[in-house]
């Protein structure tokens, strides 16, 4: 018997990883870009490999951190509404895209939402890569139309009053929401508030809540 | 678009708080302006320094030579865009267009 033990075993848990799909029309595009550009000189791999690092570097983390800074420290605050890139930057974040960042500020009239209609623009160098329903469509074209059912959709219910500014990234500008702090947390640490702020809130489809329910 | 070397004191054609109206155009190429905002009246919020190059021009292959334009930050009201939505909301759109897609409203 070649196959007499008697434990429970799951043979699909060693199933091989393969992927057999013929690669897409951008797919071969993006390979023949790429071995064009490394076969010129103008790029190495090993440029390609670093940038991809650098990348997936990049987390919520620091937004959170940048946040938590704003609301701990007014004259930071000050610094990043004035000029996001140069006060991310003295954080020892760098912003390594060329693009520039305006910080939106939300405030008791004034909600922010942030989306890219033609793409996927995103503050990448602080909140790292986008989530999926942000790329795709539905997000994009009904930020910019329908914002307040979005946010409903995302269980945030505007009281009333409140305005929204949606702004469309479509160029070398970035945005990151700052949101508003919640209360409840005076005397916090900059740590304690920092791990309340979540990508999403830096989006504007939802605001900083102290309890996390589905956490 | 200003010269490559600006003029002492030179200023942007643009100032905050200026209505512009957003060119309806469909050139070919790359170009960074939604079509759900051409041909629409906005007001400049913001003027993004510093002045760049025109990189839809070049970022299509062709030159865009020395002269140097910037992008302008500008609002439109959501219920200017779409309609049926409620004015009273007070909504509004923003956006960053670049200097050659706008004229005075």
């Amino acid at each position: 018997m070649p196959h007499d033990h008697d434990h429970p075993h799951d043979h699909d848990d060693h199933a091989p990883i393969v992927e057999d799909a013929t690669p897409g029309y951008y797919e071969v595009m993006e390979t023949a870009l790429r071995e064009l550009l490394i076969a010129k000189g103008l790029i190495t791999a090993a440029e390609i490999r670093r940038q991809i690092e650098v990348l997936d570097s990049r987390t919520p983390a620091l937004g959170a951190k940048v946040v938590a800074r704003a609301w701990t420290d007014p004259d930071y605050r000050a610094r990043l509404l004035a000029d996001g890139r140069a006060a991310v930057e003295e954080l020892g974040i760098s912003v390594y895209d060329d693009t520039q960042l305006i910080v939106l500020e939300n405030t008791e009239t004034m909600h922010n939402l942030i989306v890219c209609t033609l793409c996927s623009c995103y503050p990448r160098p602080v909140l790292g890569l986008p989530p999926d329903w942000y790329k795709l469509k539905p997000y994009r074209a009904r930020a910019v139309s329908e914002p307040r059912k979005v946010l409903e959709e995302f269980g945030t219910v505007l009281p009333e009053g409140m305005e929204i500014r949606v702004s469309d990234s479509t160029s070398l500008v970035r945005y990151l929401v700052l949101p508003r702090r919640p209360e409840g947390t005076a005397g916090w640490s900059e740590e304690a508030l920092a791990a309340l702020v979540t990508r999403d809130a830096m989006i504007g489809v939802v605001p900083v809540t102290l309890s996390q329910e589905a956490a | 678009m200003s010269s490559p070397l600006p003029a002492l004191h030179e200023q942007p054609p643009f100032a905050v708080g200026d209505r512009v109206r957003i060119a309806t155009r469909a050139p070919i190429g790359h170009y960074r302006v939604p079509i759900y905002v051409r041909g629409r009246e906005a007001r400049v919020t913001r003027i993004i320094e510093p002045a760049l190059i025109d990189n839809e021009e070049e970022g299509y292959g062709r030159n865009a030579g020395g002269l140097r334009g910037r992008y302008y930050r500008v609002a439109i009201p959501l219920a200017r865009l779409w309609n049926g939505y409620p004015a009273a909301k007070g909504d509004e759109l923003q956006i960053e267009i670049f200097e050659t897609w706008l004229e005075r409203a």
